[in-house]
């Protein structure tokens, strides 16, 4: 018997997006000296709201009240700091609907993600560093803040990555001037209302909006002491260069090529779902996204039929309907780009699939897909697509799975997949990423570091490990 | 597959891919999450009710409780001629004959228990009588209890001959294999006792007595939704799945739905594929549908009680 699920769209009514936004510099929202920008709605194309370009002198501005801040914040008791932190993240959670509607609409995730993902993660992150604060001194990375803190973020995950950033570093005295992406720049405005709503010293937390320009700008100010990035490998190779020569610490947190590696003595249901949630959770735009399968010839068949089988539930459409699991591709670039990588897997031979799935007439849609019969020297196998789009290739031994694996500029993430612990083991200590995740794959949690190897970044975010980042260095 | 000794059985059944307990109480957990509005609530609701395995298994069962709650299978809601029929009433072996009596030849089947239900601790042989007593009163379908004993233990061949002896005893009757998923322990075992019931000829698999805790949960549910979708694949026979056991209300009956639809398919969403061993679910649906028509919840006093 059929069954079709009923539209079930989470209301918008619990949102009230204004017409303009403006910088959040000093405890207010004031204009910007640039032209304004909009920001649509991916999966509609419908204007959202016009948002304030910060210009050099903008930002310049937003530094100074980070740095007349930081006096301030500083010199407070860790367990004071802990208090605001603690309080951000209570009113996170209070109001996690409003946030999440509000990221759905100016991202295009599905609303079950926004809700049951991004906003628990959000909340989580704050109140785990507000439990760093008072506690630095057994950290074991000396107490010491080291000033302001330049954050650049994506638009993946936008408020996700703006607690990762602004967590630790408030959690350790600093303050910040923090970019969010020009695509996605809603949710991080209404986290400044939050920052008010929490009576948080002005100038601590300072939001300037704008495109790459003025990501550079924060990135390049001379008062800024540290600079954290979270985007493409191509961004941060600009970035470590403009700061090469000065006193900055930087982390990265680039791109990536994570290998889903799947033997024939792998729970396979459960491997199906983990292939699933590795590449098409948040359409695919993420960075440590399982974008290559490697599966184990022996079972490569019956997988790809399950995986297909599977991969037809999908269902794609309305980010607010709670039954979505595949929303908007984030903007016309990022489809373009998908478009293109995909076309060169086809042009290169490798064979292309797709269910059968209707896009929407309006706004950026991409289906999921799966390319087979891949090899290492496709595209598609080396360039991150960021997009709903697997790459299948076969192995048939663990070493070769581990060549593989290994075999990319990139070392982000990879997930095992098999019931036997001693290969999980033999082959976490081999894969060179910087998370292995065993039996399940993106899964997050504040409590565990993350960050990359080779061209995916440096430094780590999340843990113990993530203070380290906002500490000065012990001598 | 030939089931000639414990460990050819053995080789085969621990040969299944294993099952990830925090993937598979994942993948249940974000399924029982879709939201089921509207018109969709109205069809699943309908569809839950004719699903229904209306049952009562207690020692203080009487002729006259049995005979209403058969009245209540054919016509769930005496008001209301647009509620269907309820797939079958569930009963032990000794009112089979007054609830065949009573439902008749409306369509709603006769479902007994047997094989010393629902421990399944005896002889073969009472086992086998049983079943035979409760086909020749006049049942439809037998749900007989597997020797969890043995099965545990690793006397797989001793289970599964039973299986096969008690589905000769049934002749025509559909035999459903009760599990008893609560005192199997792991979702492995989940597994291998779903492809051991389906191998021995058992025409539906069903997770609970309803006297064991846990029974009917809903990674449990989907585990034997992946054996009988399996099983179809390589053995092309098509087996029905049955959870019974802590399904109260109208939400636990549509996350049910859910399952199979993501799961098996809409194949199974059919009540000769997929039943719901339940009593009070009845009127919470009930209730549910009312609310859906009108716009009102009526007060459980408008619903009757069995």
């Amino acid at each position: 018997m059929i069954f079709e699920y009923a539209p079930a769209p989470e209301s918008r009514d619990v949102v009230d997006i204004r017409p303009s936004y403006g910088l959040f510099i000093n405890g207010e929202f004031v204009d910007g000296s640039g032209t304004p920008f909009k920001t649509i709605n991916p999966a509609s194309e419908e204007t959202l709201a016009e948002v304030a370009t910060a210009t050099e002198a903008d930002v310049d501005r937003a530094v100074q009240a980070a740095r007349k801040a930081f006096g301030v914040w500083s010199a407070l008791p860790g367990s004071e700091r802990a208090k605001y932190l603690f309080r951000i993240a209570r009113i996170i959670q209070e109001r996690a609907r409003e946030l999440a509607v509000l990221e759905s609409i100016d991202n295009g995730k599905p609303i079950r993600e926004s809700r049951d993902v991004d906003l628990p993660l959000v909340a989580a992150h704050f109140f785990y560093y507000a439990g760093w604060a008072d506690k630095l001194q057994y950290a074991g990375y000396g107490t010491t803040p080291l000033g302001v803190a330049g954050q650049v973020i994506p638009w993946n995950f936008p408020l996700l990555m703006l607690a990762w950033k602004i967590a630790p570093a408030l959690a350790c005295g600093n303050t910040v001037v923090l970019k969010p992406a020009e695509t996605t720049p809603l949710t991080a405005l209404l986290f400044a209302e939050i920052c008010q709503q929490a009576d948080l010293p002005p100038g601590v937390v300072n939001i300037v909006t704008g495109a790459g320009e003025t990501g550079a700008a924060v990135v390049g100010h001379p008062d800024v002491d540290k600079v954290a990035f979270t985007g493409s490998t191509e961004v941060g190779r600009l970035i470590a260069k403009s700061v090469a020569g000065t006193t900055k610490k930087v982390t990265l947190e680039l791109g990536g090529k994570a290998a889903n590696i799947v033997f024939d003595d792998a729970a396979l249901d459960q491997a199906v779902e983990g292939i699933v949630t590795g590449i098409f959770f948040n359409q695919g735009h993420v960075c440590c996204a399982g974008s290559r399968l490697l599966v184990q010839e022996s079972i490569a068949e019956e997988l790809m039929a399950s995986l297909k089988r599977r991969l037809s539930t999908l269902r794609l459409g309305d980010p607010l309907d709670k039954n979505t699991d595949i929303g908007a591709i984030n903007s016309a670039a990022q489809l373009a780009k998908i478009r293109e990588l995909s076309d060169s897997g086809e042009g290169e031979g490798a064979e292309r699939w797709s269910p059968a799935c209707a896009l929407p007439d309006k706004g950026f849609w991409f289906p999921p897909t799966v390319f087979t019969g891949v090899s290492q020297s496709h595209r598609i196998a080396r360039e991150e697509i960021f997009g709903p789009v697997l790459s299948v290739l076969t192995f048939r031994t663990p070493a070769e799975a581990v060549e593989k694996a290994n075999n990319t500029p990139y070392g982000l993430s990879a997930g095992v997949w098999t019931e036997k612990a001693s290969r999980m083991l033999w082959m976490a200590s081999r894969l060179r990423a910087g998370v292995v995740w065993s039996n399940t794959f993106n899964k997050f949690d504040p409590t565990s570091p993350f960050g990359g190897f080779k061209e995916s970044g440096y430094g780590r975010e999340g843990g113990r490990h993530g203070l380290e980042a906002y500490l000065k260095e012990i001598s | 597959m030939t089931a000639s000794s414990n460990a050819s059985l053995r080789a085969f059944l621990h040969g299944l891919p294993g099952v990830d307990r925090v993937g598979a109480d994942a993948r249940a957990a974000m399924l029982s999450t879709r939201s089921i509005k509207t018109s969709a609530k109205r069809q699943a609701i309908d569809m839950a009710i004719s699903m229904v395995d209306l049952t009562t298994l207690e020692g203080a069962d009487t002729r006259g409780k049995v005979r209403a709650m058969c009245a209540k299978a054919v016509h769930p809601d005496p008001a209301d001629p647009t509620v269907p029929s309820v797939a079958a009433v569930c009963v032990y072996p000794d009112l089979v004959a007054e609830a065949r009596d009573v439902v008749g030849s409306s369509g709603v089947k006769v479902a007994s228990v047997a094989t010393a239900f629902p421990s399944g601790r005896s002889t073969l042989e009472v086992k086998v009588s049983d079943t035979a007593f409760a086909v020749a009163a006049g049942a439809d379908e037998i749900d007989m209890v597997i020797d969890r004993g043995a099965f545990l233990s690793g006397d797989y061949l001793k289970v599964f001959e039973e299986i096969q002896a008690v589905k000769a005893a049934c002749g025509e009757a559909h035999l459903k294999v009760i599990l008893e998923t609560g005192e199997l322990a792991t979702y492995d075992n989940v597994r291998r006792a779903s492809w051991l019931a389906m191998l021995a000829g058992g025409d539906f698999i069903k997770t609970s007595t309803g006297k064991v805790q846990p029974a009917a949960t809903l990674p449990v549910t989907l585990v034997m939704l992946e054996a009988v979708r399996d099983f179809l694949a390589v053995e092309g026979r098509k087996v029905g799945v049955k959870p019974a056991g802590g399904i109260r209300t109208t939400k636990d009956a549509i996350k049910m739905l859910v399952l199979v639809n993501e799961t098996a398919g809409p194949d199974w969403l059919d009540p000769d594929w997929f039943r719901l061993g339940a009593s009070s679910v009845l009127n919470d649906l009930l209730m549910q549908r009312q609310k859906l028509t009108t716009g009102r919840y009526a007060g459980p006093d408008y619903f009757t009680l069995d």
